[in-house]
């Protein structure tokens, strides 16, 4: 939620006193016991995932390895970062404490925080990534999720939490050109703006993918438009800052929105809401427009509310569905494309491209835009950095694990009917059955027909883009415990609607984030676009911004090699550099700190995030594959053009133009991310020589030392982490 | 706003400490501190009333706009 935050009013759980920070506890027999337990669990289910091959897995395995390894991680990995590296101080008085001044600083109980935190970097990332990356079988992915949130991304959101919060919650982009350098810092912004169009335009065009030709969604993800102007007017002008019984009423009016979506779709009024991918796209652009220059009490702040609401009721719903259902795997644990890199979904071989389609759930770094943004002036003690930016991220981390069972437990030749590109599978049951075939998987055309009846929808081929990949799935396992097979169709588009509800609030605020950017960066250029009142500047950049993200969803969702085949890869590669300008800078700070003895627990994930981006960066530009390489893909079109052929799955001169043209954008702009990416990290090279040469001659910018005054006797089953001995 | 009281049976307290959740993860309760904090600060002046409250927030929301992640 993105109010200004809140308490004083510590609830319950008084605990003995805090102990004197001085002496180093040392674990007693019970803890070591209960962690030696905790240990042999996680080890044991990674035992029974590693080993078992040919036979039927259930998916609590993966469920319990993951918390196993989570619970660990965090007990000993987190402290270890927050004890010996960061070494936050609770006597010291962190920004929300010293700045207090009730709108945006102000101390946060951490439960609180920790649920707003979390709201704010979970979205639709974790489950769409996994569930593409699914095509890879389902133990690369596990592996990938669990180890990298240990020791990439928690450890990115919570070293950038606790920096951010040490200079007064400034963003990333700001410390960059602190710590970096004026050039990294302007290339760090720009990348920044950059990455976030991409994204926009890639989750937007999940949405177009899930709703194209289905009334019942359709119907569903439009009544959220007049639910939230009701629950903004009820909100602004009715009752006046009740949130809870508005949302509470405006999740009751989303359930009935998609109740009467199964009804609409047997109505009359069913063909106006069955629409075609282009005229979607053209409804969100307007959309977009419209949500983002309206005031936000009117659609934003009432979606997001809803979506914060959604969003925690059903992850805890999947949560325990996986765990009482307890689904059996059907995907492979490591498939064929894996290495062979000819995956329908994607293209390319596991070592990059598994690294960057699942992003958020591993390592994200839009994270870093989220952690150095409103947390980090809302935390009451600074040794709960570990909580909330280590811990939320945990959180999402699990979010993306089941996303992953939720696919993993499909029947792979439905998986592949549903995810390989249209171009490939056709339109009838009768293609797309051939086509997997093709694959090396079986689905008949029967059981194809059949499972788009079962949740009814006209059909189920090539619905690209994760979301109704993953809502059949939880279909699957939601209906095995709440309501049976025939609630299948509700729980599908209940997900649907789940899914795109997130999606369309990170589209309504990252569009008037994107807009605030680009005001500030024009307003360099020409003052009055820069002020933030004046309406045409605000009209003028609002289009810009929209338009920028529309041109990548139109071309998705026109593309006729598939729109997510092409563009995911591009998504993945800018959050994962993005990441990497995230740990440039805490690396920086590290050793321009003295503590270069422990810059490699950040140093670390950045050699693995640039390794990995680079290689996919470079194998998307230089690849001779037509497949994989951008310019040899556009190649490949252009020549066909001179010679007069149409190759598929184009189907006519003008889709090879399309191509060519798609392409050529796609590769040059991943060499400009690249270039922007290596400017920030040659940057901070050169400031880190000069630090390691002379020790202390670099300031950092820390705010200055300021004894706390707040008592926190709640946390004290906590020793105070690192408290200055 | 007080905490919830730990006397109270297990499910009222439970129900309680729920209802205090979600009080102040959206930020209800912001309006309870605000005049708490604007009768300390400054005693003579009446605090601005639930709407005018309302007003002042969403002004501040629209000119700092957060990043949802993905």
């Amino acid at each position: 939620m993105p109010t200004s935050a809140m308490p004083e009013s510590a609830p319950p759980a008084p605990e003995s006193p805090p102990p004197s920070g001085s002496a180093r506890p040392r674990m007693t027999p019970r803890s070591i016991l209960l962690w030696s337990t905790v240990a042999l669990v996680g080890a044991v289910c990674w035992g029974v995932l590693a080993l078992s091959r040919g036979e039927e897995i259930s998916a609590v395995w993966l469920v319990l390895a993951a918390l196993g390894s989570y619970a660990i991680a965090y007990r000993f990995y987190a402290r270890f970062v927050a004890r010996r590296v960061l070494k936050p101080d609770d006597r010291r008085a962190t920004p929300a404490e010293r700045l207090e001044d009730g709108v945006d600083f102000q101390p946060t109980d951490r439960r609180v925080l920790l649920g707003h935190h979390f709201a704010a970097i979970a979205g639709a990332g974790p489950l769409v990534g996994p569930v593409l990356a699914a095509q890879m079988g389902y133990l690369p992915g596990t592996i990938w999720i669990v180890a990298g949130v240990i020791f990439a991304g928690a450890v990115q959101d919570m070293v950038v939490l606790f920096l951010s919060m040490r200079r007064d919650g400034k963003s990333l982009g700001q410390m960059a050109r602190d710590e970096i350098g004026r050039a990294g810092g302007a290339a760090a912004l720009i990348a920044v703006f950059a990455i976030m169009i991409i994204l926009l335009g890639v989750l937007a065009l999940v949405v177009v993918n899930a709703l194209a030709h289905s009334p019942w969604g359709t119907f569903s993800v439009a009544m959220t438009i007049p639910i939230a102007l009701f629950m903004g007017f009820w909100m602004h002008v009715i009752r006046p800052g009740r949130v809870v019984e508005t949302s509470l009423i405006g999740v009751a009016l989303l359930l009935l929105a998609i109740i009467g979506g199964s009804w609409i779709q047997e109505s009359s009024l069913a063909d106006t809401f069955t629409l075609s991918p282009t005229t979607l796209v053209f409804c969100l652009v307007g959309y977009g427009f419209v949500a983002s220059v309206l005031p936000v009490w009117m659609l934003l702040a009432p979606r997001d509310y809803l979506s914060t609401f959604m969003k925690i009721g059903t992850i805890a719903l999947l949560a325990v569905g996986v765990v009482v259902a307890a689904p059996v795997m059907r995907a492979e644990a490591v498939s064929d494309f894996a290495s062979s890199g000819a995956g329908p979904v994607f293209a390319g071989s596991l070592f990059p491209f598994l690294f960057i389609t699942i992003a958020c759930g591993a390592l994200s770094g839009f994270h870093a835009l989220v952690a150095s943004g409103t947390t980090p002036k809302l935390i009451q003690k600074e040794s709960q950095v570990r909580m909330i930016g280590y811990g939320a991220m945990l959180m999402e981390s699990f979010v993306a694990i089941m996303a992953l069972i939720a696919a993993a437990t499909l029947e792979p030749g439905l998986y592949y009917a549903m995810n390989a590109p249209a171009g490939l599978l056709g339109t009838t049951a009768e293609s797309a059955s051939q086509a997997v075939a093709n694959l090396g998987f079986t689905i008949s055309p029967d059981q194809l027909t059949q499972a788009a009846k079962d949740v009814e929808e006209s059909t189920l081929i090539a619905r690209t883009g994760g979301a109704p990949t993953l809502a059949v799935g939880m279909s699957e396992i939601f209906s095995g415990v709440f309501g049976g097979a025939g609630m299948k169709a509700f729980w599908y588009h209940f997900a649907i609607m789940f899914e795109a509800l997130f999606i369309l609030t990170t589209v309504d605020a990252g569009t008037r984030v994107g807009r605030f950017m680009l005001q500030d960066m024009l307003g360099n250029v020409w003052k009055p676009i820069g002020r933030v009142n004046w309406k045409p500047g605000i009209w003028l950049c609002s289009g810009l911004v929209v338009a920028a993200w529309g041109y990548f969803l139109y071309t998705g969702a026109t593309d006729p090699l598939g729109g997510i085949n092409q563009l995911f890869p591009l998504f993945g590669i800018a959050n994962q550099l993005l990441a990497a300008i995230a740990l440039t800078v805490c690396t920086t700070v590290l050793i321009k700190s003295g503590r270069l003895r422990w810059a490699w627990v950040t140093a670390i994930p950045l050699a693995w995030v640039v390794a990995v981006t680079f290689v996919a960066g470079w194998q998307k530009i230089f690849s001779d594959d037509p497949r994989i390489g951008f310019f040899a893909q556009r190649e490949r079109y252009a020549d066909g053009i001179d010679a007069g052929e149409v190759i598929a799955p184009a189907k006519t001169l003008d889709d090879m133009h399309t191509v060519v043209t798609n392409s050529t954008v796609d590769g040059v702009l991943i060499a400009v991310f690249l270039l922007l990416v290596t400017v920030v990290i040659v940057n901070a090279a050169v400031v880190c020589v000069r630090a390691i040469r002379s020790p202390g001659s670099l300031a950092t910018t820390e705010a200055p030392y300021v004894e706390s005054r707040i008592d926190i006797p709640e946390q004290a089953g906590e020793p105070l982490v690192g408290a200055r001995s | 706003m007080n905490a919830p009281s730990m006397n109270a049976r297990p499910w009222a307290r439970t129900a309680r400490w729920v209802r205090w959740y979600l009080r102040e993860l959206t930020g209800e309760s912001e309006y309870d501190r605000y005049c708490e904090r604007h009768r300390r600060r400054h005693p003579h002046a009446p605090p601005p009333s639930r709407r005018e409250y309302e007003v002042l927030r969403t002004h501040h929301r629209e000119n700092h706009p957060q990043s949802r992640c993905c």
